[in-house]
């Protein structure tokens, strides 16, 4: 399981737009970086994430390795019901990981 | 070889491999704009791309993007992809977006390998495109590390 953290507003409004913002720490290694051997450091990076709120996908990136290190991304909802926001991204290796929010619509 | 020669020459070579490893080529990225379009023209502009003129350092750049919508379900945009024509591998991300996003606004940071255009397509509902670029100088480079750890 990999580290993030997701932040929303404590309450919003029905119908309003809220922010979501989400940190992952990741390393986001290129494959063009050497280790003190000189051996290549493989290719590994977060290739996608997507979060769901209200029963459905509402954003979804699919990343390159030109995004940097422990990606940041900030994006909009608009808010429909109280519930949960789930956030879920996996890397090259397989490895995946999930952080979670309550939405208070008022 | 004389010790002398053989130090200019190694010298010489080195600074030689040291330059040819900074200077990253800038890739055409048509076929990549030609691959989100499938051939089609793009609407120049009606793109907001927040980027520093002047980057420090490449590794981390903040980039905010906004396409102005009225985000409806007739009328919204539904991808946002990001080039960076001067990086190893140009294809930065690519966002999905849709009416329930409520606007088309997002925000990352990103990685460029020295100065050089940022090129953003937005994908609009009723297969609408619209490109916009925008130019960033780049003090020091992302992916010039090679042989270091940090």
């Amino acid at each position: 399981m990999m580290l993030g953290r997701v932040q929303v507003p404590p309450s919003v409004e029905r119908g309003a737009v809220f922010e979501v913002r989400v940190i992952v720490q990741h390393p986001m290694e290129t494959g063009f970086r050497r280790d003190y051997d000189g051996k290549v450091i493989p290719l590994n990076i977060v290739n996608r994430l997507a979060c769901t709120y209200a029963g459905r996908e509402v954003f979804r990136v699919e990343l390159g390795s030109g995004i940097a290190a422990n990606p940041y991304f900030v994006f909009p909802v608009v808010a429909t019901r109280s519930g949960e926001l789930a956030i879920e991204w996996s890397d090259d290796r397989g490895q995946a990981g999930r952080v979670s929010a309550t939405v208070n619509v008022a | 070889m004389k010790r002398r020669t053989f130090l200019r020459v190694s010298t010489f070579a080195l600074a030689a491999g040291a330059l040819a490893a900074r200077a990253q080529e800038v890739h055409d990225i048509a076929p990549l704009v030609d691959a989100i379009t499938h051939g089609a023209s793009a609407e120049e502009g009606g793109i907001d791309i927040g980027l520093p003129a002047i980057a420090e350092n490449g590794n981390s750049v903040p980039l905010t993007l906004e396409v102005p919508s009225p985000m409806t379900e007739a009328d919204h945009v539904r991808e946002i992809h990001v080039i960076a024509e001067r990086n190893p591998r140009p294809a930065v991300a690519t966002f999905h977006l849709g009416p329930w996003s409520g606007r088309a606004r997002v925000a990352t940071r990103m990685r460029l390998a020295g100065t050089q255009k940022v090129t953003v397509v937005a994908v609009l509902s009723g297969e609408r495109f619209r490109i916009a670029r925008k130019e960033v100088a780049v003090e020091s480079a992302a992916c010039l590390d090679e042989g270091s750890l940090r």
